[in-house]
């Protein structure tokens, strides 16, 4: 059997809207990858451990909160710490175009704003997984 | 790393990547196994089936909880549907887990169908014998929302528990076969909606009639297990039903069984690939579904005249 795609698609911190995770959560699918959604108001520590679980091939964190700059590098500092070297850190909301090189510094492979069409994140994916 | 012998000491990642070379069937995946087979055959394992939305995850999460409040190590594989059109799938089963996440006496794996029809996946199984070597206590197997006839289950638990709701159509369906056959606990989950009384009657009449009950009549018990109501009965029904087995030679006849259809599958599997490999590197493959396609000769001859040759 040929290898699939893992995704593990979350939510991080305390914002409560979770429509945009769900429409890329159903973009994924549609492109052939298995998604593991795990909902609303994740802590890093649950994201990276529900990684290790899942053995994925990429995290994709979806924050509209502003609590991106704290949150995103906290996963990838944590997700690095198990062990899990190669996995693609991605993330997507509501976040300023001036915070975008920091977070990239942190280890974020992409940031995806409002407006991105879904299949540009699949093809990222495919390209760099 | 030595994923076996790493899984063996206790490293959660190899334990995760274990079970990844085996749902893909990395060629090291047969060398894993191998290693850790003598390490197997000491979990418990438990199968929760039911209907769509019956709250086998919401279950899951509080009879795990329970489970180590008793201080058992608990493994739980959760499987949801593979699309057949694109092959994706939406994991979702750890929505209603979360609060296990962190607790490092548990793990969960979701695992998508991947073209299987009876509630599990191809390697749910081999998946179950990672977590066995791992050194879990109790290993639940969530499977599919299930129909009527998605039985795999049983093959792969010691216990067997449906999961059923009210409201899900008449007493006939309760008479028909198939999941509700494989039943060692029965559990009425969202026992607060109505209809969940006759729910309980209706079962109970089915079993009433059921000629080939043995000593076990499977007890049937109403939860709320949002609510955590009806939780610690149903552990008590599920060691009841573990001590039966164990007590009358049944645990021992399926697992037996168990080991036979694990042969068996392997035998299939690795015959079937070999003569497939075969004859695709000959050529043969395409020239003998150009002659059957032309009805010059049928699948039965050539099979017959494949096994001859190879099985000498």
């Amino acid at each position: 059997m040929e290898k699939r795609i893992r995704v593990l698609v979350a939510k991080p911190g305390l914002d409560g809207h979770d429509r945009g995770a769900k429409v890329v959560a159903r973009a994924l699918r549609d492109a052939g990858f298995e998604v593991i959604y795990t909902g609303l108001r994740q802590t890093p520590e649950q994201i990276a451990e529900a990684a290790l679980q899942e053995d994925v091939n990429v995290v994709a964190m979806s924050i509209l909160s502003g609590a991106h700059p704290h949150l995103f590098p906290k996963v990838v500092n944590l997700v690095r710490e198990k062990g899990m070297k190669d996995v693609l850190i991605i993330g997507g909301g509501v976040i300023p175009e001036t915070d975008i090189p920091a977070l990239k510094e942190a280890g974020i492979a992409e940031v995806f704003t409002p407006g991105t069409p879904t299949s540009d994140i699949v093809e990222f994916i495919k390209a760099n997984v | 790393m030595d994923i076996a012998e790493e899984l063996l000491k206790g490293n959660r990642l190899a334990l995760s990547r274990a079970i990844t070379a085996i749902e893909n069937e990395y060629d090291e995946a047969l060398d894993i196994m191998k290693k850790l087979y003598p390490h197997t055959g000491h979990a418990f394992v438990l199968g929760i089936t039911g209907p769509p939305g019956a709250g086998k995850s919401t279950l899951t999460d509080k009879l795990a909880k329970a489970y180590r409040a008793q201080g058992k190590t608990v493994g739980i594989i959760a499987i949801d549907p593979t699309s057949p059109f694109t092959g994706g799938a939406i994991l979702g089963d750890r929505i209603r887990m979360n609060s296990l996440t962190m607790d490092e006496g548990v793990f969960i794996r979701s695992m998508g169908t991947r073209g299987s029809l009876g509630g599990l996946s191809h390697k749910t199984a081999d998946a179950v014998k990672a977590m066995d070597a791992f050194g879990k206590d109790i290993i639940f197997v969530e499977t599919v929302g299930v129909g009527q006839s998605e039985v795999d289950i049983v093959k792969a638990a010691d216990t067997t528990m449906v999961v059923l709701i009210p409201g899900m159509g008449d007493d006939i369906q309760a008479i028909k076969a198939g999941i509700l056959e494989i039943g060692d606990v029965f559990t009425i989950n969202k026992a607060d909606h109505d209809g969940a009384d006759k729910l309980v009657r209706e079962m109970n009449m089915m079993l009433d009639l059921d000629g080939m009950m043995t000593d076990w009549r499977p007890p049937i018990q109403k939860v709320i297990a949002s609510q955590g109501e009806g939780i610690t009965e149903t552990i008590e029904n599920i060691a009841k039903h573990f001590k039966y087995i164990s007590e009358n030679g049944i645990l021992t006849k399926r697992r037996t069984e168990r080991s036979k259809n694990e042969m068996m599958d392997v035998l299939h599997n690795n015959i079937g690939s070999y003569i497939t490999k075969k004859l695709v590197e000959t050529g043969e493959l395409d020239k003998y579904v150009e002659q059957i396609k032309a009805r010059e000769t049928d699948p039965y001859t050539v099979v017959g005249n494949i096994m001859k040759d190879m099985l000498k």
